[in-house]
């Protein structure tokens, strides 16, 4: 017993005791690295947006245009968003919960978005609904418009953000298991009941972890949406294709204005994603001291 | 729970919709650097529509590559007008979907060109190298920025100017492609549009010259940093002629051809021949080729016509997949 002490005490010492000045030179780098590539560049937007005062910022980001291009991103993530909560509850809720062939096949395409690049994305819709393409006279004859216009951008924001909310819920159910349905399917309840009641509640954190990453992709989209979107301002700018257009167009300090937009855009995100992560440990570590409680007596 | 609420804000958005616009609007597809020359022209000519329609509208742009918007008209984007920046691009759009006829240039004035330009050297000030014709181009160690001409219609232009200097100077085809191949040897990166080459040179201070539409040399001179930059005028450029057309079908469907004659004709009038020689572009009305005479320097100028047998020869020798572009240009 003596000895296993020791062992353990050791083993944990050496775990944490590299050299001070080794640690201090690892933390040292992570930092300047941090430093260098995130907070300056991101210092550097606000300044640039601000350098010819906040009369000019402002008249930046009221601009019908920037207005028009702010509408367009969040109408693109309004409905990038539940359709892949959606998609991505549905998936993950069949890998995780049932047993299938080409189960693997699935979990691989759910992740063909991530492995193709967004402008070979965005040139598969202008194939598929070009006006040469498959679909593209058929729909010209209907009047239907996806290219070059609001359905093609919302279709290549849907592409491109497909995975995300599947790839954050499939680890989750994968590691919980079925036993909670097993025995909620003996106590009598339906399949649809056990959806609601056993598997989302347990899954909530993940959901809207994979929401809050899928927004902030959806919003900042670039390469595919550019291909498909065609340019017309007023009509079919998104935010980050704004910001092109400005700095094209020399208006740098507009330009460093709308991509502040954007900037703060990812410090929410990952201002709510601590948020989140911090409330689901104080979750997690309540529903274990209750249960530690009920076992004691 | 609050998660649910988060549900139900997020399918909210759902109901977003797109505010349907009642009055009527045209599309201007055209190249990057017009961007400035539009923004006036389009506020000039709502006005002027107005004024004698008494009917309000909204003229839509949409700016990049000449190549890259070419591509995209023959995909599908509806443009009613298209203001590019040579007329293969145009001829191009004729030949792949129909939308206008094989005789598009001859309808108006100039071979539809109401503005012209050509293409001259910017370099930073006091002309450190001391680059003055195309051969300076060569010396070792400059670099040199310019688009690419697969996508680029002002990269095209560059190329054929170098093209028809060597050609003039030294006599024969062969002299002129080593030329221009050792000249794309100098250069670093290759942008996809004229205005994304123009802030590698200006704003990101990349090369010691940029080739340049002259408006955009001009423009980059008077708008980012007068002092900066210098122009120098080579001893023989081309004349470029980018030229206009009504999308026929488009604008029919649309129901704006009258909105799209009008549009490109108010180009050849007073108001749009003023605005092209105030964004540096020439008039090619006499009148006002002579007031702003002063602006652009005296150029020896050869045509496509002339020198390469017009723009159809031109782009299947020298920029067709496997043409001689593809043969000289091999990035190490």
């Amino acid at each position: 017993m003596a000895t296993l002490e020791i062992n353990v005490s050791r083993v944990t010492e050496r775990a944490v005791s590299e050299a001070p000045w080794l640690r201090r030179l690892l933390v040292g780098i992570a930092l300047v690295f941090l430093l260098a590539f995130l907070l300056v560049p991101l210092f550097l937007v606000f300044r640039e947006a601000f350098s010819q005062g906040a009369r000019v910022y402002l008249a930046a980001l009221s601009n019908p245009d920037a207005r028009h291009a702010i509408k367009l991103t969040l109408t693109a993530a309004a409905v990038a968003v539940p359709l892949n909560v959606i998609f991505g509850l549905a998936a993950a809720w069949a890998i995780s919960k049932f047993r299938f062939r080409g189960k693997q096949v699935m979990i691989t395409l759910i992740d063909l978005p991530f492995a193709v690049s967004p402008v070979i994305a965005g040139l598969i819709y202008v194939l598929l609904f070009g006006s040469r393409g498959w679909l593209g006279p058929w729909l010209e004859n209907n009047g239907l418009h996806i290219i070059y216009a609001v359905p093609g951008i919302v279709l290549a924001t849907v592409f491109v953000t497909f995975p995300f909310v599947a790839r954050e819920l499939i680890p989750v159910m994968q590691e919980q298991g079925v036993t909670h349905e097993e025995a909620a399917l003996t106590l009598g309840a339906g399949g649809w009941q056990t959806f609601w009641r056993v598997t989302l509640p347990s899954v909530k954190w993940g959901l809207l972890y994979g929401v809050i990453l899928c927004n902030a992709r959806a919003m900042g989209e670039f390469g595919a949406v550019s291909v498909v979107s065609g340019h017309i301002r007023g009509k079919t700018n998104t935010l980050p294709l704004h910001v092109e257009i400005l700095y094209n167009e020399y208006e740098f300090a507009a330009a460093f204005a709308c991509a502040s937009l954007l900037a703060l855009l990812a410090v929410a995100t990952l201002i709510a994603k601590s948020a989140l992560e911090y409330k689901h440990q104080r979750d997690r570590e309540r529903s274990l001291r209750a249960a530690a409680r009920q076992e004691e007596p | 729970m609050n998660w649910k609420t988060w549900l139900a804000a997020a399918t909210l958005g759902l109901a977003l919709g797109q505010t349907a616009l009642a009055d009527r609007e045209i599309l201007n597809v055209s190249y990057d650097p017009t961007r400035e020359l539009y923004e006036a022209f389009n506020k000039k000519f709502t006005e002027h529509w107005k004024q004698e329609t008494g009917e309000t509208i909204t003229v839509r742009q949409s700016h990049g590559g000449a190549g890259k918007q070419t591509r995209a008209i023959i995909d599908g984007l509806e443009a009613d007008v298209a203001t590019l920046a040579l007329a293969y691009d145009i001829d191009a759009i004729s030949e792949k979907t129909g939308i206008i006829p094989g005789d598009w240039q001859t309808r108006l004035p100039h071979n539809s060109a109401p503005y012209t330009s050509t293409i001259v050297f910017l370099v930073r000030e006091g002309n450190p190298k001391n680059l003055k014709d195309w051969d300076d181009l060569l010396k070792p160690g400059v670099e040199v920025i310019t688009p690419n001409p697969k996508t680029s219609g002002g990269a095209r232009w560059n190329y054929l100017a170098a093209w028809a200097y060597a050609e003039k100077k030294y006599g024969s085809e062969e002299k002129a492609r080593q030329f221009v191949g050792k000249l794309y040897k100098q250069v670093p990166v290759l942008d996809s549009g004229a205005r994304g080459a123009t802030t590698t040179f200006v704003k990101r201070g990349i090369g010691d010259v940029l080739l340049a539409w002259e408006n955009e040399a001009l423009l980059s001179i008077n708008k980012l940093g007068r002092g900066d930059f210098e122009i120098v005028v080579p001893s023989i450029s081309i004349l470029a002629e980018p030229p206009v057309t009504v999308l026929d079908k488009n604008a029919e469907k649309h129901g704006t051809t009258d909105i799209a004659k009008a549009y490109l004709d108010y180009l050849y009038s007073p108001v749009g021949q003023e605005l092209a020689g105030k964004n540096y572009y020439r008039p090619v009305d006499p009148e006002y080729a002579s007031k702003y005479a002063g602006t652009f320097p005296e150029v020896n100028l050869v045509t496509v016509n002339e020198a390469f047998g017009g723009w159809q020869n031109a782009q299947r020798t020298h920029f067709n997949d496997g043409g001689v572009f593809d043969q000289i240009y091999k990035p190490e």
